[in-house]
């Protein structure tokens, strides 16, 4: 890992409710430029509210973000071309073709040479056969394979990623993980992944963060997690946390 | 978020060019969307033309001769369609699923607003001027005979159209997509009380003035001017672009705070009813 003056991230005191009902109640940490950081947690702990607060499409309560030393909540303009997103919450348009959806991206992105860049996707990502085929039409592996290729389209500094492979077969998501594996070594990059799969968590990120109803839980390197519980993997500490016998960090 | 953090940066034709491809791809690869542009102002043109031409065979009334019922269907399915264009494609990217992917991107709102606007003008030309063309041989109806002043029509009536479209796609990014409903229907308030069919005198005194306070009425007065005695009226032309400038800043405040709410409520996390 290599640290960059500025972090990628900067969450200080992040907090959010919606109608009395807290999501996250104030948390701080930070990613590293080149960092990969697990954003682990229980269903309704925080993680899809703290990465759309540091994307910025949730306003937070309270608190700040900063992306790469830039505010999000005034400035995020600056900041949004050198970062990029997957998540299971959005697609990409069912009728256009891989390549024209690549393409209208890479317009957005302010990519300058598109063709070259689709066509490096296409052979990093193995997607040359199915460019010219509607979005819609291609399998889960296909379709999770063109959202990380519109993900890395424009070489993203921070790529947050949620459940990156969900529904995939052991296969496919081994593979988009050696994938993810070579980008961050390659682009230096950072990457906020957040999954409920641990043996990928363990595989892929230098720290973790576990969440709790809102709050952090516990965090640290995962081989140091699992020697401070006393536990044979990054699942049992989990389960640990997530059935209240967490330790204090 | 405010919306002067919505405001800020820079504007780029670039990215307005690069989602303005995104429909055109989408109308391209869509016949029943290219169809559905065309067949409903067709329809319309068609049951009005001959109910038209019944009135003339059975009325002296010179208004009818003068093509008020075709006009005023003309330019009143131009108003509907203006706005419905809009909101159309701004529907496809919540059907879509894909305003997490726009609104993560570096497009600014404004920028997503001008490609939804030049949309709209695509939208419009493709289903309006060939069925304006054929009203031409089908019922010696020619509105570019107009002239100048269709122009100035038009361009109130467009900007209407987008104003009422902001503030509905605003709806729809705080409530979801169970409000798309606005999309189809919101206008049609205007077809009363814009008086598109009819003079204002016909309302009731008191509707009156609120009929003035929409553009649209100052422009169907207009082209009825035109139409029965050829009087060109700018001072009604004028009134409906002052309203307009009012209207399209106030909507576009509008579209801007609601995304800002929808940021707070976080709904555009999970888009959907």
């Amino acid at each position: 890992m290599q640290s960059g003056s500025v972090p990628a991230i900067a969450v200080a005191h992040l907090a959010k409710s919606y109608n009395g009902s807290v999501a996250v109640a104030g948390i701080d940490f930070t990613c590293a430029q080149g960092e990969v950081l697990g954003l682990l947690g229980g269903n309704g702990a925080g993680k899809t509210t703290t990465i759309a607060m540091i994307m910025g499409l949730v306003t937070p309560s309270a608190g700040s973000v900063h992306v790469l030393g830039t505010d999000m909540a005034r400035e995020r303009h600056k900041v949004l071309g050198r970062i990029n997103f997957e998540s299971p919450y959005v697609d990409m348009p069912h009728r256009l073709t891989v390549r024209q959806n690549l393409t209208v991206f890479a317009g957005l992105y302010g990519v300058s040479d598109v063709k070259t860049r689709i066509a490096q996707l296409a052979d990093d990502l193995n997607l040359a056969d199915v460019l010219d085929r509607p979005s819609g039409k291609l399998s889960a592996g296909q379709k999770t394979r063109v959202a990380l290729a519109k993900a890395l389209i424009n070489e993203p500094e921070l790529l947050l990623l949620d459940e990156p492979t969900a529904s995939l077969d052991p296969d496919t998501a081994d593979w988009i993980r050696s994938h993810l594996e070579d980008y961050r070594k390659r682009r230096n990059a950072a990457i906020l992944l957040a999954s409920h799969n641990m043996a990928e968590v363990e595989r892929l990120c230098d720290r973790v963060i576990i969440m709790k109803k809102g709050r952090i839980a516990d965090q640290g390197v995962p081989a140091d997690l699992i020697a401070r519980y006393g536990r044979a993997n990054l699942e049992e500490v989990f389960l640990d946390v997530a059935r209240g016998t967490e330790m204090l960090a | 978020m405010s919306i002067a953090a919505e405001l800020s940066g820079g504007f780029s034709s670039a990215r307005v060019f690069a989602l303005v491809k995104r429909y055109i791809y989408l109308l391209r690869a869509s016949w029943p969307r290219l169809l559905e542009l065309v067949y409903w102002p067709a329809v319309q043109m068609v049951t009005w033309g001959f109910l038209q031409t019944y009135v003339m065979q059975t009325s002296n009334a010179v208004a009818f001769g003068a093509g008020v019922f075709i006009g005023g269907m003309l330019l009143w399915d131009l108003l509907f369609r203006s706005q419905l264009g809009f909101s159309m494609s701004f529907l496809e990217e919540m059907w879509a699923r894909n305003m997490g992917n726009l609104l993560m991107s570096p497009l600014r709102p404004l920028e997503f607003v001008a490609a939804l606007m030049v949309m709209s003008l695509v939208r419009l030309a493709l289903g309006l001027v060939p069925v304006a063309l054929l009203a031409i041989p089908f019922f010696g109806f020619n509105v570019f005979a107009i002239g100048l002043p269709l122009a100035v029509f038009v361009t109130n009536l467009v900007l209407f159209g987008w104003a009422v479209a902001l503030v509905v796609s605003g709806l729809v990014l705080r409530n979801g997509i169970g409000a798309e409903g606005l999309a189809w229907t919101i206008m049609f308030i205007v077809l009363p009380l814009g008086c598109v069919y009819y003079p204002v005198g016909l309302l009731p005194a008191w509707l009156q003035p609120i009929s003035w306070a929409l553009p649209p009425t100052a422009v169907f007065e207009g082209l009825r001017a035109i139409l029965t005695t050829g009087a060109i009226r700018p001072d009604l032309m004028l009134w409906a672009f002052a309203l307009n400038v009012v209207y399209i800043s106030v909507s576009i405040v509008i579209f801007l705070y609601l995304l800002g709410r929808s940021r707070d409520a976080g709904s555009l996390v999970q888009m959907g009813e």
